[in-house]
């Protein structure tokens, strides 16, 4: 088991957002989250991902045979974690490549290698960001300054290409792109599924599973996983809507 | 019975005395010193109650008895200003004049083959007083402000550097001005005169640094003159010790078609304040007045910049940047003027601070005086925390906490950085920023 997800919940800003989750992810699965605005799935990935504006107020996360609630994100990220955010931040005079390569070193560092030197980190990304057809410029401007949704969301995939994490939580990459961009995006995400890596689709349409195909679809909704199936199960959701789901809570 | 204040005016009225004694100078710099000392007699040390001088508070200046430096600096000190200046500037190669304690230092200078005329106001007062009359004391107005008079009653020495028309300098030309004061409190009064003539193009960089005891008191002017479609980078690099003062004023006088560009970096010093002023006094010119400060502790720094706009067609831009720990205060005062003459005036300004301390304390304001009616004007302040959606998107990628506030912190800094032209200057103030900013000093 790679992650082990037992009875969370979190708030924000007082309010209770996560209400109670469990969930289990053996290594090399690929799962799906689906659920509707505002259920709970962002905050999910981004609790895993050590935002600290989510206060945990009960329940724990195993991850690896560690504590992950316990880690800094710096420390989970070298640990393995990686999230792909639902909106990627911009950050104003710093390169996407030096960005990059300082994180691809500090995880180097942690895992016992040396670290890659300019020239050798760019050999490295360059069939990465062919892969997910980036425009080469694209890495030598300011981390995602003035990149369209769908350039951001590919830099996103460019840099879980790289960095190799154990654990990938994509945070709804495929809301705000064409059917082009998302298929790009889903043929490089496919790329990484790997026996020794483990994949968390959040996504609220079921389109995205048609290119990622995941082994267990779980439906969130107010705070809980109030279903679990196989990948035919976002079909239904996408046959139905979610109202059939979430009828039964609060009932 | 007198008052403080009448003591520390009749301190420096005596120190005057004796500086006009042994200080040789034409008749003509004669009768400016004394006007000079007669108009800091009558101003006095500004107060809170002036309006340019509200949030800066000179009092420790005025409480504390400083005196000029008599002596020349021993062989010792000599070394280890070497070794410090050596480590200030490793990455610049080309010619350099030192001054030590206000005088020339012609052990420290190199000035050898750099296509420009680099002297001394000391040396030019002895045998060509006539090459810097028209110059000297011409543009920094010393009957109107209190520390620019107190420093023409104490010109002596300082860099005098002349481009040469049609000729480009390639390497910046470093005047580096060292307070290295001994026992008791010093007061330094550098005073640089720059004259780029018609066509020519250069890069001179000013760096100010000190001694950490005993206290001292930089009061530099510099003027400069930009002479028809001269192009004039200029670059101040205020390094000074934590206990010191340093209030300066430049001024950069420019013809038609000239480009004056200046950067001022504000790193050092308990109380600084930078007053840079540019007179586009010709059409076509564009001027250019970038600056960044960095405070931590309880330093002060105030930027009271001025673009006066007396001809038409002239641009000028203006970006300030600051980071505020601790309990620093810092102040952002940008004056621009355009005068009814100054018709299609196109000018922009911007002032941006970090403060990353919930003590520290910015007071921005653009002052806009404008008496022509077809121009362009615009001007924008922005107060900011540290980005904390970038700091954890950097952290969720495995950068550690420190660095990655450094390295966000760097990237503001190096928004005003990066407009300075020549490569090697600007990867040396990097450097020391970087080290500063990451708490190692330099």
């Amino acid at each position: 088991m790679l992650l082990e997800i037992k009875n969370l919940h979190a708030t924000v800003n007082g309010n209770e957002i996560l209400k109670g989750i469990d969930l289990k992810i053996g290594l090399g699965e690929v799962h799906a989250i689906m659920g509707p605005n505002g259920s709970g799935k962002s905050t999910l990935a981004q609790v895993l991902a050590g935002r600290d504006v989510y206060a945990v107020t009960e329940g724990e996360v195993i991850y690896d045979g560690k504590n992950l609630l316990e880690m800094a994100p710096e420390d989970r990220a070298r640990a393995g974690v990686f999230m792909a955010f639902q909106y990627p931040v911009e950050i104003p005079g710093v390169s996407n490549t030096y960005f990059l390569r300082a994180a691809l070193n500090a995880i180097r560092k942690q895992r016992g290698e040396e670290e890659l030197d300019a020239m050798d980190f760019l050999a490295r990304i360059r069939e990465k960001i062919k892969l997910l057809e980036m425009d080469e410029t694209l890495m030598t401007r300011p981390v995602n300054e003035g990149f369209s949704g769908g350039e951001k969301k590919r830099n996103e995939i460019v840099q879980m290409a790289v960095l190799e994490p154990k654990l990938a939580i994509l945070d709804e990459t495929d809301s705000g792109l064409d059917i082009d961009a998302l298929k790009i995006v889903a043929s490089g995400v496919n790329a990484m599924r790997a026996k020794d890596r483990s994949i968390i689709v959040v996504t609220h349409y079921q389109r995205l599973l048609n290119y990622i195909v995941p082994d267990t679809v779980h439906v969130l909704s107010n705070g809980r996983i109030v279903k679990s199936g196989s990948k035919e199960l976002a079909l239904e959701l996408e046959q139905k809507g979610y109202g059939w789901i979430e009828e039964p809570v609060g009932a | 019975m007198t008052t403080a204040t009448e003591t520390q005016i009749e301190n420096y009225l005596r120190q005057y005395g004796e500086f006009e004694k042994k200080a040789k100078a034409p008749e003509w710099l004669r009768a400016i010193r004394r006007e000079a000392m007669e108009a800091f007699a009558e101003l006095g040390f500004p107060t809170l109650r002036h309006e340019d001088w509200k949030y800066t508070n000179v009092a420790a200046i005025k409480r504390e008895e400083f005196e000029p430096v008599s002596s020349e600096a021993g062989e010792e000190h000599i070394s280890a200003i070497r070794r410090r200046i050596q480590a200030l500037t490793s990455e610049l190669d080309g010619p350099r004049v030192v001054f030590v304690n206000g005088r020339y230092a012609a052990e420290l200078t190199d000035v050898r083959g750099s296509g420009a005329r680099i002297g001394t106001l000391g040396e030019a007062l002895e045998k060509r007083p006539e090459a810097i009359e028209p110059y000297l004391a011409r543009s920094a107005d010393y009957r109107a402000h209190p520390f620019v008079a107190l420093n023409t009653a104490f010109i002596g020495d300082g860099a005098w550097i002349e481009i040469p028309e049609r000729t480009v300098v390639e390497k910046p030309i470093a005047v580096i001005h060292v307070a290295w004061p001994e026992g008791k409190p010093a007061a330094v009064y550098p005073r640089n005169l720059i004259v780029a003539r018609r066509e020519s193009q250069a890069t001179v960089v000013e760096i100010y640094v000190g001694a950490e005891v005993p206290n001292y008191f930089t009061n530099a002017v510099t003027e400069a003159v930009a002479e028809e479609n001269a192009v004039l980078e200029h670059v101040k690099a205020q390094l000074e010790s934590e206990r010191a003062f340093h209030i300066a004023t430049a001024t950069f006088h420019q013809a038609r078609n000239s480009i004056v560009r200046s950067t001022t970096v504000t790193l050092g010093a308990a109380l600084a304040r930078e007053e840079p002023a540019c007179v586009l006094d010709g059409e076509g010119g564009e001027a250019t007045l970038n600056g960044l400060y960095v405070l931590a502790g309880t330093q002060h720094a105030d930027s009271h910049t001025t673009l006066d706009h007396a001809k038409a067609h002239c641009g000028s831009r203006e970006v300030y940047k600051g980071i505020l720990e601790g309990k620093s205060t810092g102040v952002f005062n940008g004056k621009i003027i355009v005068r009814p003459d100054a018709q299609k005036t196109d000018s922009k300004q911007s002032n941006k601070n970090l403060l990353l301390s919930p003590d520290a304390t910015i007071n921005t304001k653009p002052q806009l005086e404008i008496w022509a009616d077809d121009v362009k004007c615009t001007h924008g302040a922005t107060i900011g925390q540290m980005d904390a959606e970038a700091l954890f998107y950097m952290r969720s990628r495995g950068i550690g906490r420190k660095e990655a506030r450094n390295l966000l912190v760097a990237a503001f800094a190096n928004d005003v950085l990066d407009r300075i032209n020549d490569a090697p200057l600007r990867e040396s103030l990097k450097r020391h920023i970087s080290a500063r900013l990451a708490g190692k000093g330099d």
